[in-house]
């Protein structure tokens, strides 16, 4: 599959000055200690954001000759964007499921509702994401789905089942590097969402049982075991440093 | 009691070689290196709450756990008392939960009284005990609006859903002040996504699995059919994420956006709410 897992439909918001108003919002509300917001002078160019001002922090994602990506989990703007790169993921997944010419006979008319609520959800956490990066955000990711079976409920599902834990675990995990307060109250507002995902899926497949909440504690895997996971869906390499 | 001590007599209770591992590998542990694989040992052997015991109480060293994370794990203690009780008391209760649907509440018991025995063991002697609760939400009057909790299905999952939703914001609200002490954190908030996976089953048995709005996995706007329970959603219609109306960046409608995002409770506005259940 050839299309990016970034699939905005909605310009930004400018201000008169050709701003991008709501990240710059963003940054200011979300109590980002000592980041610098360089407003640039000229119509048309968008805010820049830069990292923390901390010695040593790096100024976003490093993206290399053949479009690696290399995040540095000692700046939190590469946290925030370990976290964008699997809700682009996510969203692409469901946008995918949701326009299969199967999806109206696959599915039920309550898990009909399930997948495009999910689909909306995953989609606002990438555009959010987006928006708080602004152009420290690293590039739209190129998906893998060649294993699933977009025709299929239970390839659907199962894999569903696979990136809601995966995120779970993967916000879990990542909370510990985040620095500010501000952005660790985001993750937090979206790790229960996809929880709640997680568990409604694992539900459609097994229904009344257990396994909606298969442990008592959920992992909090390290962002090495979530991006190996992730890394057949995704055509980018992206790896991650000071974690 | 010291946390050392503590810790130690967890490790006594794991699996020799990995106490071994748990020791040894201390330092590694304070990284946060080992956390995960650490924990997924204890999974194994069915002993996550002491392994994560361990790994709380370890990164404090002989020093006992900072007055800011005993406050912290003593609420969360509180509400988890409350709903293990709760759930203990509702599974015994002869005719109640019907069969179809007992795996799902012997589930979520299981659960929330390992969260407990997690707490408490990790808070030693600073664990406070467990309060003597009013089902029935009448300060303990018994006769409060929930009186037919134990004895009507209906009554049950709706204050089993309250339980889980509050949990869950509860959890989300202490996340910053527990931001310096990065185990316990973590230890939190795989409790707190747990929370969220409960309160998800709950809401949508609520409605048959059906997943008709409200009935949902998650909460749309701050709407609630549980009359009496306001104050556990209010706020969850919040559109400003970060500053910013997220309505303006996205083509996603406002109600799935309310959605997509839970929102904190404080601990005042968390024990407000659970009070008439405290006697």
């Amino acid at each position: 599959m050839s299309t990016t897992l970034d699939t905005h439909t909605r310009e930004a918001g400018r201000d008169s000055q050709g701003v991008s108003f709501e990240r710059r919002n963003f940054l200011r509300n979300a109590g980002l200690a000592g980041a610098a917001i360089a407003l640039a002078g000229c119509a048309g160019t968008t805010t820049e954001l830069t990292a923390p001002a901390k010695s040593g922090d790096p100024q976003g994602a490093v993206i290399g000759p053949n479009g690696e990506i290399t995040l540095d989990f000692s700046s939190d703007i590469d946290v925030l964007n370990y976290a964008y790169a699997l809700e682009q993921l996510e969203a692409a997944f469901y946008v995918t499921v949701a326009t299969n010419a199967a999806f109206g006979t696959i599915f039920a008319a309550n898990e009909q509702r399930v997948l495009l609520d999910i689909r909306d959800h995953e989609v606002a956490h990438r555009d959010f994401f987006a928006a708080a990066l602004g152009s420290a955000k690293i590039p739209n990711l190129t998906p893998v789905f060649t294993a699933i079976n977009f025709a299929d409920r239970t390839s659907v599902l199962q894999t569903a089942k696979t990136f809601e834990d995966l995120g779970v675990s993967a916000y879990n995990g990542a909370a510990r590097f985040i620095k500010d307060a501000g952005y660790l109250g985001l993750a937090g507002k979206i790790v229960s969402v996809e929880a709640r995902h997680a568990s409604t899926i694992r539900d459609l497949l097994n229904n009344r049982s257990g396994d909606f909440a298969p442990n008592a504690f959920d992992a909090g895997n390290t962002p090495q075991v979530v991006l190996t996971a992730a890394k057949p869906f995704i055509v980018q390499s992206i790896t991650v440093i000071n974690a | 009691m010291s946390t050392q001590l503590r810790a130690d007599g967890l490790l006594a209770t794991i699996d020799p070689e990995i106490a071994s591992r748990l020791v040894t590998r201390r330092d590694a542990i304070a990284k946060g290196a080992a956390t995960s694989g650490l924990v997924m040992a204890g999974l194994r052997l069915g002993t996550v709450p002491a392994a994560l015991a361990a790994l709380s109480t370890s990164a404090f060293g002989q020093s006992r756990l900072p007055t800011t994370v005993i406050g912290v794990l003593n609420f969360a203690l509180v509400l988890e008392y409350l709903e293990a009780e709760f759930y203990n008391r509702g599974v015994a209760a002869t005719g109640l939960i019907p069969a179809a649907d007992r795996t799902i509440f012997t589930t979520i018991q299981g659960h929330e009284n390992t969260h407990v025995e997690y707490l408490k063991t990790t808070l030693g002697a600073s664990a406070r005990p467990k309060p003597t609760f009013d089902y029935s939400y009448g300060n303990g009057s018994g006769t409060g609006p929930f009186a037919d909790v134990f004895t009507n299905y209906n009554t049950f999952k709706a204050v089993a859903q309250a339980f889980e939703d509050t949990g869950v914001r509860a959890y989300k609200g202490q996340a910053a002040t527990l931001l310096p002490y990065k185990d316990v954190l973590q230890a939190a908030l795989t409790i707190h996504s747990v929370e969220a996976r409960h309160a998800a089953e709950i809401r949508r048995l609520r409605g048959n699995f059906g997943d008709n709005e409200p009935n949902q996995g998650w909460i749309t706007r701050a709407i609630t059919d549980i009359p009496g329970t306001e104050a556990v959603y209010a706020g969850e219609d919040n559109l400003i994420q970060g500053g910013v109306d997220v309505s303006t960046i996205t083509p996603v409608a406002a109600k799935e956006l309310t959605e997509a995002f839970d929102e904190p409770l404080t601990m005042a506005q968390v024990l407000a709410i659970v009070d008439p259940f405290i006697v």
